[in-house]
């Protein structure tokens, strides 16, 4: 048993005594990287050659990490796990990435993922499929999958992730870990590969809330280069965790967690429905309070096209920066047009194209009103109800996805309709910037499920100590995937 | 028939007097050298978002306050989407007329050929320049030191009624640029564009109605002010063609091309194939409030424009109209001669200096105010020296000369020239005094009647002083000595 499946304060701890070299450390998390991209494709590059850095009072110094492949690294190629930029080595770092390399922290491979994040199943990357080392038959999810698979199978504490959707907080379900998606802002997207902007987060996955606040620690902070970034030099989470939780209110909605809503119901979201209601019993035992409520089903039902809509205008436009004139593989053509054209048609995969073709769709001037500003007025609508909740409840509670990994054979990114809004609905923590966390509530049919906590802007540290709570109360924490058979 | 005329102006032009471009840190400086000027968010590599330059807005704003148009409560910015080599993002940050630009509906007096016109201008936006290409034969360079170079592009009503009256107005614009420190509004340097809207309508209609209006034709890329005063006027003889011959109704609104070679107007596209732009709000620029007390504060910073200063120049300081339109027709030499005024320099001999002698040298030796090394202190030196009578006008223009551009100072030039006439008049009357002792006989005859001797006697003075006696001094020192024997 190595290190690399330990806490981060223990292997801080760890180096600090001496017990163990940041090198050791590396040496360790590049082996595993190799076992797990033999077994889960996990990873677009290994840094085989990398060194360890110096070990500080910081607690990320010396330690390895995983890069998802969507974030610009210096110097490593940064492919968004797209054969559009299959070649592309950045000559900058992604301010996340840069404030983690100032506390010592040490990069050690980039994480495969859905294409540019536009997928939920970790199977679209240029690279292949991302298997879950739980099962290999079933998916991570997506689009972190890279870092997900990785950060389950012990490769490392902790890989950066970006979430547009629920691109952190699903595979981390899926894989048995935390993910953390903070206030929109918190950390710089300068250097993330956008998907959608006004929707795009970055984030971390690691084995608990404890790593996920220490991570995020280590990349958070206002930078001048995203307008859109906060200064929040006066949060700590790392210190600011606290398990006393007593008269915290919490609701879960309704139309989302109640069985009854599923009449066809699966086995397995039989299970894991039971199972998300006996921890919202274990939030009593601890002594919050946790009401049912209910929400418009009609304006439930919307928000999957929200999504839709938002996100796929906003890529639209986001990828048009993809040509191959400046950087990636650039086409052969008689004009430029041609060179483009053949440069984008070669190089996006088709279920890019098709959400191209929506993005395009909904901004024509004929239907921009129709489509894109009522995804707009819709988006608007539910994070006032959401923040409506949170004027009452310190945040919401509900399950994450309809129950364990998918398989691999026979997914496709479309999804079953009656249970859509279950798997779907962490996208409405990306409408409002929402701090949202990911953790692994249980087991069912041998594999990890999990509950999401999400509270209002800016409230992170109470979002963070309720799932801290939680997990301290559970079995799952630091957990390491086990293969089942 | 007759017809009437209807001209409407879209006129681009670069701020290039901020350091920085408008939502990059790279430096905002014209230089001949190619891709010198690029920040990665110039050449969109992935990841790289804007950040608006506060002080393009400003300039922007005070732009928009001269031009008598609301400011908007909150800054938005809008994409307009296409994809070209020279627009790296495959969208151009812009603003739309909704929700609101930097400024709507104003209006702007001017005047062409001393007679009064106004203009409604339509709205004033703020937006970042493309890259500029060079097409070869079979290949095209692309230059990224314009892309992101903050633009200002105004839009008026179609109020213009002929070429003279647009250039005019267009001459107009470009002073209140250069008076009030946007731009340098250089054209020769590419910061001025133009796209130009001609139509006819019958003399007699009502033109308050839209519906007599004639069909719009656009004439887009008039990159110099003779180009604009050429294109309406060919267009307006090209549609009073298809007028007479009756085609003009049947004409669809339409883009044309101005060739310049050519001197005609080429066909590019009808309204029916108009691009689609899919605009939508900037996700990445959060909606900024512009506070009344910056707004306020930057109206009080308006600096003196062109009208204003002439008043100045006829009402204080006695100087013709004519003179003084001359005066502020470019703002340096407006700033040049307030300089020459503050640093103690005769208005009138200021203006007539600069009026005739300096714009006429710099005319002739094709140079602009920028390439001489006279300065305004050196002029106003100058005229000290003739006004003091330590040199002769004649003898100051042949300094001028000189001065204009040796480096020279003009005292180094009136000594090293040995110009420097002696005003010494104590100094003036010991020397004529001495002549007098040397010459009784001359005495004699002058007190006998022989007036004229004096001119023999003053012709001593300047030989003894090798010419530099000042001959006005001269002469009436000696007539007064004389008349002491």
């Amino acid at each position: 048993m190595g290190y690399m499946s330990k806490s981060i304060l223990e292997i801080h701890e760890a180096l600090k005594n001496g017990e163990v070299t940041s090198e050791e450390l590396v040496k360790e998390a590049i082996q595993k990287s190799h076992e797990v991209n033999e077994k889960c494709n996990a990873f677009v590059t290994i840094l085989d050659d990398v060194k360890g850095s110096k070990v500080t009072d910081d607690l990320l110094s010396g330690i390895p990490y995983g890069v998802k492949d969507n974030y610009s690294t210096k110097g490593v190629l940064s492919t968004g796990s797209s054969n559009t930029l299959k070649d592309y080595v950045p000559f900058f770092n992604a301010t996340a990435i840069e404030n983690l390399t100032n506390r010592g922290a040490v990069m050690v491979n980039k994480t495969v993922l859905d294409e540019f994040g536009m997928g939920g199943t970790g199977t679209t990357g240029h690279t292949g499929i991302v298997k879950n080392p739980w099962d290999t038959s079933k998916m991570c999810a997506g689009s972190s999958a890279g870092s997900a698979a990785a950060v389950a199978a012990g490769v490392y504490p902790y890989a950066t992730g970006s979430d547009t959707g629920d691109s952190i907080r699903k595979p981390a379900a899926y894989c048995g870990i935390v993910g953390y998606k903070p206030t929109y802002g918190m950390i710089s997207r300068y250097g993330l590969f956008p998907f959608a902007s006004s929707l795009d987060h970055c984030g971390a996955l690691t084995r608990s809330v404890e790593d996920a606040a220490i991570a995020v620690d280590g990349m958070k902070g206002i930078d001048l280069n995203d307008m859109t970034s906060w200064d929040s030099k006066d949060i700590n989470l790392f210190e600011s965790l606290n398990d006393d939780v007593k008269g915290k209110k919490l609701c879960y909605v309704k139309e989302i967690c109640d069985i009854a809503n599923y009449p066809d119901a699966s086995d397995e979201l039989k299970k894991h429905l039971a199972n998300f209601m006996k921890m919202v019993d274990k939030c009593r035992e601890l002594g919050m309070e946790v009401e049912e409520v209910s929400v418009d089903q009609k304006l439930l039902e919307a928000q999957p096209s929200v999504y839709v809509v938002i996100s796929c205008a906003e890529a639209t436009s986001n990828m048009s920066n993809l040509t191959g004139f400046i950087f990636g593989p650039r086409s052969e053509g008689d004009t430029w047009e041609e060179e483009m054209v053949n440069y984008r048609t070669k190089g996006f995969s088709p279920l890019i194209k098709r959400r191209f073709v929506i993005g395009s769709y909904v901004l024509q001037a004929e239907n921009k009103d129709r489509y894109f500003h009522n995804a707009q007025r819709v988006r608007r609508l539910l994070v006032d109800r959401w923040n409506e909740l949170f004027k009452k409840y310190d945040a919401v509670i509900l399950p994450v996805g309809s129950g364990p990994a998918k398989p691999l054979e026979g997914s496709s990114d479309m999804l079953d309709k009656q249970t859509q809004i279950l798997e779907d609905h962490l996208q409405i923590g990306n409408f409002g910037g929402f701090p949202s966390i990911t953790i692994p509530d249980g087991f069912v049919n041998g594999l990890p499920v999990a509950l999401n906590i999400t509270g209002k802007c800016y409230d992170d540290v109470n979002v963070l100590n309720i799932a801290y709570a939680l997990e301290k109360n559970m079995d799952y924490k630091n957990q390491i995937a086990k293969e089942v058979q | 028939m007759k017809y009437k005329v209807m001209v409407g102006l879209e006129m681009h032009c670069e701020i290039s007097e901020t350091n920085t471009k408008v939502f990059s840190g790279a430096a905002n400086l014209y230089t001949d050298k190619p891709n010198v000027n690029i920040r990665p968010v110039d050449m969109a590599f992935p990841g790289t978002l804007p950040v608006v330059n506060k002080e393009a807005v400003r300039k922007a704003l005070m732009a928009s306050m001269i031009l008598n148009c609301r400011q908007p409560e909150y800054l938005y910015f809008e994409r307009k989407n296409y994809y070209y080599p020279d627009l790296p993002k495959g969208f151009q940050i812009t603003q739309e007329t909704k929700p609101a630009p930097i400024g709507i509906y104003g209006k702007l007096k001017f005047e062409c050929d001393g007679e009064a016109k106004e203009v409604r201008i339509n709205n004033l936006h703020l937006e970042e320049d493309a890259a500029s290409s060079d097409h070869m034969a079979r290949t095209s360079k692309i230059n990224y030191n314009r892309a992101g170079v903050p633009l200002l592009e105004l839009v008026t009503e179609p109020d213009i009624r002929s070429a003279d009256e647009a250039v005019a107005f267009l001459e107009t614009m470009r002073s209140i640029y250069q008076y009030a420190g946007i731009s340098e509004a250089d054209s020769k340097k590419g910061q001025i564009r133009c796209d130009v809207n001609v139509s006819l309508m019958e003399e007699d209609k009502d033109e308050t109605n839209p519906e007599n209006w004639g069909t719009k034709i656009e004439i887009k890329n008039v990159n110099s002010f003779g180009g604009v005063r050429d294109a309406i006027n060919y267009e307006i003889e090209r549609q009073t063609a298809l007028k007479e011959s009756g085609e003009y109704e049947k004409m669809e609104q339409q883009t044309r091309r101005w060739d310049e070679e050519s001197g005609t107007t080429i066909f590019m596209r009808s309204k029916v194939d108009a691009i689609d732009y899919k605009y939508f709000v900037e996700p990445n620029i959060p909606k900024i409030k512009l506070s009344s007390e910056w707004l306020e504060q930057i109206r009080k910073e308006i600096p003196r424009l062109a009208n204003e200063r002439k008043e100045t120049y006829i009402n204080e300081y006695g100087i013709s109209n004519y003179d003084a339109t001359i005066l502020v027709k470019e703002k340096l030499v407006a700033d040049f001669y307030e300089e020459a005024i503050s640093l103690g320099a005769d208005p009138k001999s200021a203006s007539n200096w600069i009026t005739t002698n300096l714009l006429g040298s710099l005319n002739k030796l094709e140079l602009t105010i920028t390439d001489i090394t006279l300065t305004p202190e050196m002029l106003a030196s100058l005229i000290k020296l003739v006004e003091n009578k330590e040199i002769s006008s004649k003898q100051a223009k042949e300094v001028f000369a000189d001065c204009l551009t040796s480096g020279k100072t003009p005292k180094e030039v009136v000594k090293e020239k040995g110009m420097v006439q002696m005003s010494d008049t104590t100094e003036i009357v010991r020397i004529a005094n001495e002549v007098l002792d040397e010459n009784p006989d001359v005495i004699e005859q002058y007190k006998k009647g022989r007036t004229n001797v004096v001119d023999f006697l003053v012709g001593q003075i300047m030989k003894k002083t090798r010419g530099t006696a000042n001959p006005t001094i001269a002469r009436s020192t000696m007539a007064l000595e004389i008349e002491k024997r």
